[in-house]
């Protein structure tokens, strides 16, 4: 199946910009964005912390099945203006990658359809590709754990 | 050690990166090249061996001049990095339609 979400990382150039259309009304497309319960369930992670308003900060936390924490991020929200924008920093802890600035627009198509621009600024060219491999690194991590666990079963 | 030969090693150092984006306008020899950079000439020459093993650089031999061109059906690859970032996002949007069309029900 063709994927809904598009790219657009130019060689050389330290920023991307993330688009997706939504079958979703603009203010159910925003809620997901700025709701703890919900970024929990779609982002698959925990949220420890999420001040929604300028200067605010956010904290979220992702843990493997016997609750490690594997992998914590957070920043600082710049702008926050419903249904229209959250401008925020990301971070990883405890990883070399530096921090990034988010600008996240949401726009309104139809009554019943609506689109997310990120902007997503990185410190330099090389960090924005090495990011950009990281899901790679995890894919390989969970097939690892994957293997590790199906293994420790049979011992 | 094992060495990688790939593009993802080829384009993992930011000097590699700068030859690249160099010689995408124009074909130069190595001294060219090297004239281009603050390192030292077998520096620049150990670089332009590692992208011509990636298959990213091509090398023509003018008259007496050996050339470095960019190969730019290997060029792609790089492009190709971003599909399971991509994938990642598809399947976090993917997961957050779903959701709320649940709860507008």
């Amino acid at each position: 199946m063709e994927l809904k979400t598009k790219i657009n990382a130019e060689d050389g150039k330290h920023d991307i910009m993330i688009i997706r259309e939504f079958d979703l009304p603009s203010e159910l497309l925003f809620r997901a964005f700025s709701e703890p319960e919900l970024i929990e369930q779609w982002m698959g992670t925990k949220v420890l912390k999420f001040e929604a308003k300028k200067h605010g900060g956010w904290e979220f936390e992702k843990t493997d099945t016997k609750g490690n924490v594997v992998l914590k991020t957070d920043g600082v929200i710049h702008e926050f203006i419903p249904n229209r924008k959250i401008t925020r920093t990301f971070e990883m802890a405890n990883t070399p990658f530096g921090v990034q600035l988010e600008i996240t627009e949401f726009e309104k198509l139809t009554d019943d359809t609506s689109k997310v621009n990120m902007h997503v600024i990185y410190e330099s060219v090389a960090q924005r590709d090495q990011v950009l491999k990281l899901p790679f690194a995890q894919g390989i991590n969970r097939a690892h754990n994957r293997i590790q666990e199906i293994l420790s079963k049979l011992k | 050690m094992n060495l990688r030969r790939d593009v993802f090693q080829a384009i993992a150092d930011p000097t590699r990166r700068a030859i690249l984006l160099l010689l995408a306008s124009q074909a130069l020899t190595a001294g060219a090249i090297a004239s281009n950079f603050g390192t030292a000439r077998p520096t620049v020459s150990k670089h332009l061996q590692i992208l011509t093993e990636c298959e990213l650089l091509k090398q023509e031999q003018t008259g007496r001049e050996i050339y470095y061109h960019i190969n730019a059906k290997n060029m792609k690859q790089v492009a190709d990095f971003i599909e399971p970032f991509r994938q990642m996002w598809d399947d976090r949007f993917n997961k957050l339609e779903t959701i709320m069309k649940n709860l507008s029900r």
